[in-house]
């Protein structure tokens, strides 16, 4: 049982602008949250993979970590202690997907980190931001000063059209490329852009004053591209995407390696490189480097039309016993049109083969399919 | 005449066989339906026994047998095309025709006055 839903949940600062928009709010790592509004999940879908939709992510946490000396490549070098990931070659302007890793080499969590002038900018996932604050205060305060913005909204806006949408309010982020970050004025305020997101496709998240988000996500929505979109949208997207939600396909039990997130391990950070290894989890993560993992997370293609959900079992065949893996997230896939998923199966089980989802009392055929389901639609060059 | 469960299915009686589906509430609640699965014709049920399955994009659900009976018709128009359900909840998102074994079990069932105050309490 979450615990977190007894609470009264937290209200993000576009609360009420949900509300006016007939959301279906739901409970989600403490907050209130919307799932969808009166379009519904598959149109929201469909216009973010077609137009734009604009998200609320509020509910993520936002963190600054400024070095105590020096620049901000101290800081970087600090933060490596706690991944292994390489934050020294981030240049500024520039952000990189990250992982917290425990002793045991498990995920704490995963998240974004920008090179901004002076600091470190990191989003994190809503339902750790209390641990990761604590774990990174507790690592890095000596080095760092830390600073959470809870007094900050984050707006995702997300599709093809999506540029064409934020660059008539905001035109000096049209020339930014994929994974770029930069500050700007957002209605006469600080605001922080990345051109990343979570849904494939090319896009932005805008970091602003919680108490001009309401007004900022107005201006947006009145342009004519864009829809609003909730988190129902946010995880078909996502999954189509191939990516990884924490709490269901990684958590502190699957290591990098086995959630198949070896690219987020630069190889300066790998046994022989520039500044390998001084990550928890360092040994483990090494071994499985070099001997592969027990498991693997793989893509996942249910035959037929039923989705196949989380925590269903996977056997290598129709009538076998023992389970050989088990589904982390499943959906159907509105621009895929069929059900797709993602879970871990033992090693030995190779790309493409077929194994079998229990559904009810029914075993469907499912083939391990390469991810992701739905090209990314990245801005790559900066023109 | 139009019955309903607490568990959101309504019931239109016609002589002898209930006309089954899932109430306007209960689309809502599912959101966007992306397939189902109906029983076979001809097969027994004993109310609250899972008839059908419904799968929207982030959530599966049982529809119960609202009564005891045998199954004298499905509709396979939802399973081509589940939206239907999300349309027309009452109409062409019919699920199944259930031959009424047991009449009094309709007796304690709501009317729809009794049902509407159901949800309006439910938010």
């Amino acid at each position: 049982m979450d615990v977190s839903t007894d609470l009264a949940p937290k209200l993000t600062f576009l609360d009420a602008f949900h509300g006016r928009a007939g959301a279906r709010m739901v409970p989600f790592a403490g907050y209130r949250m919307p799932l969808n509004y009166p379009a519904g999940i598959i149109s929201e879908h469909q216009h973010v993979r077609s137009a734009a939709g604009l998200f609320d992510v509020s509910h993520m946490g936002q963190l600054s970590i400024r070095p105590r000396a020096g620049d901000v490549s101290a800081a970087a070098a600090a933060f490596e202690g706690l991944m292994p990931v390489d934050l020294r070659s981030l240049a500024v302007g520039r952000q990189r997907y990250g992982l917290l890793t425990n002793q045991r080499g498990g995920i704490l969590d995963d998240l974004m980190v920008a090179h901004l002038p002076g600091r470190l900018f990191v989003v994190v996932n809503a339902s750790r931001k209390d641990a990761d604050e604590k774990h990174i205060r507790e690592k890095l305060s000596g080095a760092c000063e830390i600073e959470r913005h809870d007094d900050r909204a984050l707006l995702a806006l997300q599709g093809p059209l999506a540029c064409d949408a934020l660059c008539r309010i905001v035109p000096e982020v049209a020339d930014m490329a994929f994974m770029d970050v930069r500050e700007v004025k957002i209605l006469g305020r600080d605001g922080i852009v990345t051109r990343s997101g979570y849904t494939g496709e090319d896009g932005y998240e805008i970091s602003l004053p919680g108490d001009i988000a309401e007004k900022f996500a107005e201006a947006l929505l009145a342009q004519k591209e864009v829809k609003l979109a909730g988190l129902g949208a946010r995880d078909s997207l996502r999954l189509e995407a191939g990516l990884c939600l924490y709490g269901s396909d990684i958590d502190e039990s699957t290591t990098p390696i086995e959630a198949s997130l070896d690219w987020a391990i630069q190889k300066s950070r790998r046994p022989g490189g520039a500044h390998a290894g001084g990550f928890p989890g360092e040994t483990e993560i090494f071994k499985e480097i070099a001997d592969g993992p027990l498991r693997r997370r793989v893509g996942l293609r249910p035959e037929g039309r039923a989705p196949v959900r989380g925590g269903a079992k996977l056997f290598a065949s129709a009538d076998a016993t023992e389970p050989i893996g088990h589904v982390t997230s499943g959906c159907f896939g509105p621009t895929v049109n069929a059900p797709i998923a993602m879970g871990y199966v033992k090693r030995e089980i190779p790309d493409g083969a077929v194994v079998f989802a229990e559904l009810r009392d029914k075993r469907i055929p499912t083939q391990l399919s390469a991810l992701p389901f739905v090209k990314h639609n990245y801005k790559r060059n900066r023109k | 005449m139009l019955k309903f469960t607490d568990d959101h299915e309504w019931l239109r009686i016609e002589g002898d066989t209930a006309v089954v589906g899932i109430t306007d509430f209960a689309q809502g609640q599912l959101g966007d339906l992306v397939f189902i699965e109906l029983p076979q014709a001809g097969k027994q049920f004993k109310k609250g026994d899972a008839a059908a399955v419904v799968e929207s994009v982030k959530v599966a659900s049982d529809v119960y047998a609202p009564i005891d009976g045998e199954i004298v018709e499905v509709n396979e128009a939802i399973v081509k095309e589940p939206q239907l359900v999300n349309t027309d909840p009452m109409g062409k998102g019919w699920f199944f025709k259930i031959k009424i074994g047991a009449p009094d079990q309709l007796t304690q069932m709501k009317d729809e006055k009794q049902y509407q105050e159901l949800v309006s309490s439910a938010g």
